[in-house]
């Protein structure tokens, strides 16, 4: 390259590669400008809380921070098959005596009884002995705390303690999935009737994938209609797809809750037609039926909109071509039509898949007990039991859920067939 | 669809199934929304058409809880209609203009790392409701904003957002730079070129994506139950509490003008949808 070429120059003077870099330079900080307010007050207001979500999830501090001396004691400890030494045993009357003052002792006793079952008695034994004032402080404290009870002198019990002092721990994943860690390290299954969670988690994904085998199948059919119908009467048709799309969620619940009730008017007709008699109405709320009813309804048009807008697309002709060269109506349709709106198929699929997974508020309301999902569980978790950081654990599992079947449909399908209306 | 006449007999008797099958499918997604209108009218206090009603007695039919809804005493209607146009209208300007902003810097192809952060910027329309509502209350907790009136109305232009970053990117995938380069070449700022310019061209996306902002916000049910206090009760609080506690007819009378509503929301987006088409030249 001769020097030359290089040295384009502009009016000013300064080369043209130079100035032209510059400018593109200010045209991404200029554009970067425009997406920074949205960008930054999402990063603060919901990516960062996800993100406590997560620490909140496997943060185990308290213990650590409520027993420093005996953490730091504890490091003297060597032989494992033994008792601790008597620091040990001082660093933590010292701690248990300040959590006393301060009146959180109850919270540890709770806390180490997860760990190890009956350990609340003897903090509480320990509590009564510090209120009385019965532990004399210039003897040996082993021998005393050694006497209170009789698990003090078992090592299972320190070694509880112990195993609390990392900061982080998975036991809340853990429980998310009926397991948790057995006084050995080894990771254990809970027995087989409290298995609660694996149910839920099943359940949630069956009703899901339910809810969208049904859309798919009722949703097909009338964007097909829709989509190829003369404009004035598919726009009235599709006033029955948006109408409900637009309308209030909790207003449709409403209304499958007064059809399928016992004296609805499902009920009522079924009776009339002589299907059911009056007398033995089936319940078809507070049920599994329910649920999937109200939902398939509720998520259908996230269903047709999709496929109606790839449906659009396709040119009758195509159709036309293939019965021309000898195919039969349904060969035409199975090997041009359907391959042609698979994009559509993927995004519908999707979109319902990843809302009915999350859903909440229909199956709480028309679900009953065998309707609730895991997003109810979460819901239990935040607002009864307040076990936040249970619930943050299920709720970043659910996430990574959703977001791998929206990474693979990346793969599959590509994003960016998404559309709206 | 009328079929040619030449079609054999099983493909005509398939059609039919077909057309059968359609208008089952559109009967089960319209008919749900109109049991509530007459049962709204009702005169008892039962949520079952009445002898009275099956018969179109006049007397079984009344406005009574049209009444009670508006002028009950101790009912909280009024309070939650108010917050929930106040945090709606104030959500959806909110959302607008975060969104439009980000919409135009998305689609500049100057843009650096624009699949991650368009990724980002849409990520609280796929992240189930119930994980956002978590996230959104531990921040709002934090920040000493759970149970106000903001921290709603911040909640909601999170999730409001993503429609309005879709639908302007979507017009502004239509739209033609070079009228924009014009205004500039005739001695045109760019705030008064995208005042005069560009935002008129994209105004029906805006307003579409302001229409998906507003519903979301007016229909958000899982995020405010975290964050409201009793005083910012919403109109979906209160539906949520009727449904779950006592279903009175009251709510029914609230549900129809719901569906009132969103008749009117539909018919508004659709006249946009059709002159934004126009507009971007896409005709059909």
């Amino acid at each position: 390259m001769s020097s030359e070429t290089k040295q384009i120059l502009t009016t000013d003077g300064i080369p043209l590669e130079v100035s032209l870099k510059k400018a593109e330079k200010k045209n991404k900080i200029k554009a970067f400008l425009l997406v920074a307010p949205l960008l930054l007050f999402l990063v603060i207001t919901y990516i960062f809380p996800i993100g406590d979500m997560f620490m909140r999830s496997v943060d185990d501090r308290m213990v650590t921070n409520m027993l420093p001396k005996t953490f730091k004691a504890m490091e003297k400890w060597e032989n494992l098959e033994e008792l601790p030494p008597e620091e040990v045993y001082r660093g933590f009357y010292e701690d248990y005596k300040l959590l006393v003052e301060k009146q959180e002792h109850g919270k540890l006793g709770q806390r180490l009884n997860k760990e190890k079952n009956g350990f609340n008695t003897i903090t509480k034994r320990l509590f009564r002995q510090i209120k009385r004032n019965k532990i004399d402080e210039s003897i040996s404290i082993k021998d005393q705390i050694n006497k209170i009870h009789k698990r003090w002198r078992n090592i299972e019990f320190w070694l509880a303690i112990k195993r609390t002092a990392p900061p982080y721990t998975m036991a809340k994943y853990l429980k998310g999935m009926d397991m948790y860690v057995a006084s050995d390290g080894s990771i254990a299954q809970v027995d087989e009737d409290r298995r609660i969670h694996r149910i839920l988690w099943l359940r949630t994904l069956e009703i899901a994938f339910f809810v969208t085998l049904f859309s798919f199948f009722m949703g097909y059919p009338i964007a097909h209609l829709l989509a190829t119908l003369p404009m004035k009467y598919s726009n009235l048709l599709m006033i029955c797809v948006l109408l409900p799309f637009w309308t209030s969620l909790l207003v449709r619940t409403a209304s499958w809750m007064i059809l399928l009730q016992q004296q609805g008017v499902v009920n009522d007709f079924f009776v009339m037609i002589g299907l059911v008699g009056d007398d033995n109405r089936p319940e078809m709320m507070y049920n599994k039926v329910g649920t999937y009813v109200a939902m398939t309804q509720i998520l259908l048009p996230f269903m047709v909109l999709p496929l109606y807008s790839v449906m659009k697309t396709i040119s009758p002709s195509l159709m036309r071509a293939g019965k021309s060269l000898g195919g039969t109506p349904f060969v035409a349709f199975w090997k041009v039509y359907f391959p042609l709106t698979i994009p559509g198929i993927g995004a519908g699929c999707l979109l319902v898949f990843i809302l009915a997974i999350g859903y909440y508020i229909t199956p709480a309301l028309v679900g009953g007990a065998s309707g609730t999902l895991i997003s109810n569980q979460i819901a239990f978790h935040m607002k009864t039991t307040l076990d936040w950081s249970f619930a943050s654990a299920m709720g970043l599992m659910l996430l990574t859920g959703v977001l791998v079947i929206y990474w693979i449909y990346n793969k599959l399908v590509g994003v960016d067939n998404i559309k709206l209306g | 669809m009328a079929l040619p006449s030449y079609t054999e007999t099983r493909y005509r008797i398939w059609h039919y199934i077909y057309l059968t099958i359609c208008t089952f499918v559109f009967f089960f997604l319209i008919a749900p929304l109109f049991v509530i209108f007459p049962l709204s009218f009702n005169a008892e206090e039962f949520l079952v058409f009445s002898e009275g009603m099956k018969n179109l007695d006049p007397d079984a039919f009344s406005l009574r809880w049209y009444k009670d809804m508006i002028y009950g005493t101790k009912n909280p209607w009024g309070l939650a209609a108010k917050n929930s146009f106040i945090i709606a209208i104030f959500a959806t300007i909110g959302s607008i203009i975060l969104g439009t902003l980000a919409a135009l810097g998305l689609s500049s192809r100057h843009m650096p790392y624009k699949g991650l952060i368009m990724a980002t910027l849409i990520s609280p329309m796929i992240v189930p409701l119930i994980i956002s509502g978590v996230a959104i209350f531990f921040f709002m907790a934090k920040a000493g904003l759970a149970a106000t009136h903001t921290g709603i109305v911040l909640a909601h232009i999170i999730l409001g957002t993503p429609f309005v970053v879709i639908t302007v990117t979507a017009t502004l995938s239509g739209f033609d730079h070079s009228v924009t380069r014009a205004a500039a070449s005739l001695g045109s700022n760019p705030v008064n070129t995208f005042m005069k310019i560009t935002l008129p061209l994209i105004l029906p996306g805006v307003i579409s994506g302001g229409l998906f902002a507003f519903v979301t916000s007016f229909d958000e049910v899982v995020v405010v139950l975290f964050l409201a206090g009793l005083e910012n009760t919403t109109i979906p609080i209160q539906m949520w509490t009727g449904l779950r506690e006592q279903l009175s007819p009251t709510i029914l009378a609230v549900a129809t003008c719901l569906i009132l509503l969103s008749t009117l929301i539909l018919i508004s987006a659709e006249l946009l949808r059709r002159r934004s088409e126009r507009l971007r030249g896409i005709n059909r």
